[in-house]
């Protein structure tokens, strides 16, 4: 049972709290990229910062253990940046994107099929991918701290520092904005 | 088509609005994301569960026998796990949300959109088709998406996914600004 009503559970979670961040909207993320809604990074960067002290803390009492994805560099960062163009011509990222479709979207209906599309084309192209490109400066499951030996504390204590200010800066930009 | 949009749009109630802070909302994101480290063993992702899924669609389009023969789907077949149920999840979770806001509604063409490229539906069908087929094509090579990547990668401090954030946002803020530069 909890095989099934744990991760549906999760997800409607995480669908519910998507939807009321407003990211399940299109023109939202979409101003993100503009610069003029900081909606999603400020979405972002709490889940990151909060999120992380929490793992962080439990990986150290041991309650968990890393999942982290292997750094093949060349494959991620063109991917990425594929991903980056697609979400700007798309309007969403793929989870939101099926949030937005329950919301009543329906040119994120239309997108969900060209990402099954896209699926399919990266599957058919997986073997040459993996001659080719997957295995292109390929570092394993690196993480930032171990790259750096700077410790996870420093890093999560510079991340909230610096997420801190900078939504402080966009708040008060924000502030000044409305106050025309 | 267009007139039916724009009367959902119209009608939609005024007072009807979501003003969740989206500190809350991240906060309660990171916290979700704890849930899933600690009791199921399985970070927030999406586009891994989907890519399974999608292997059910591509049956009529290969074939079965040229799905069972691929060796991606090898490595990631169809089955009912963790990660599709969540997939299942993120749809109810969202319709339950806007209904209690209030701020279901039909779009066919988003405003931003509309203000650049018209009210066309079928450019921004197309638009949307290609975008979706670029993003999953891009999430599968770099391994993730925003949630496998940017929230649970990022927060574990993976090298992968902050590659994956910046290069991401870079590329992002570069195509926005051409697409929707001022003519």
């Amino acid at each position: 049972m909890m095989t099934i009503l744990g991760p549906l559970l999760m997800g409607t979670a995480f669908g519910f709290l998507l939807q009321r961040g407003k990211v399940t909207n299109c023109n939202v993320i979409e101003n993100q990229f503009r610069l003029r809604d900081f909606t999603v990074l400020k979405v972002m960067g709490t889940a990151i910062v909060v999120g992380g002290l929490g793992v962080l803390l439990l990986v150290d009492t041991g309650n968990t253990k890393y999942y982290v994805k292997d750094a093949n560099m060349l494959a991620v960062a063109l991917g990425a940046a594929l991903f980056g163009v697609g979400m700007v011509v798309y309007g969403y990222c793929p989870g939101t994107a099926l949030g937005a479709i329950a919301t009543g979207s329906v040119h994120a209906l239309v997108g969900a099929l060209g990402m099954v599309a896209g699926a399919i084309l990266y599957a058919l192209s997986f073997d040459w991918l993996k001659a080719h490109v997957l295995n292109v400066w390929a570092l394993g499951k690196v993480r930032l701290p171990d790259v750096t030996n700077i410790p996870d504390v420093a890093w999560f204590a510079a991340l909230a520092v610096g997420a801190g200010l900078f939504f402080w800066w966009v708040e008060s930009a924000e502030a000044k904005q409305k106050r025309g | 088509m267009t007139t039916i949009t724009e009367s959902y749009v119209r009608e939609a109630p005024r007072t009807a609005r979501i003003d969740w802070s989206p500190y809350l909302v991240g906060a309660g994101i990171g916290l979700l994301s704890w849930i899933a480290f600690a009791v199921f063993g399985d970070p927030l992702g999406v586009t891994t569960a989907y890519s399974r899924v999608a292997s059910l669609f591509a049956l009529p389009v290969i074939g079965p026998e040229a799905v069972a023969q691929n060796s991606y789907w090898k490595s990631m077949p169809l089955k009912w796990d963790y990660g599709v149920w969540f997939l299942v999840g993120i749809p109810a979770g969202a319709f339950i949300a806007a209904v209690m806001s209030g701020t279901w509604r039909l779009e066919l063409v988003p405003e931003v959109w509309k203000e650049r490229f018209g009210p066309s539906i079928a450019k921004r069908f197309v638009g949307a088709f290609l975008g979706g087929i670029v993003i999953m094509y891009g999430a599968r090579l770099a391994g993730g998406c925003t949630s496998g990547h940017g929230i649970s990668g990022g927060l574990q401090l993976a090298v992968s996914s902050w590659l994956f954030l910046a290069v991401m946002f870079a590329t992002g803020l570069g195509i926005s600004a051409l697409m929707f530069r001022k003519r």
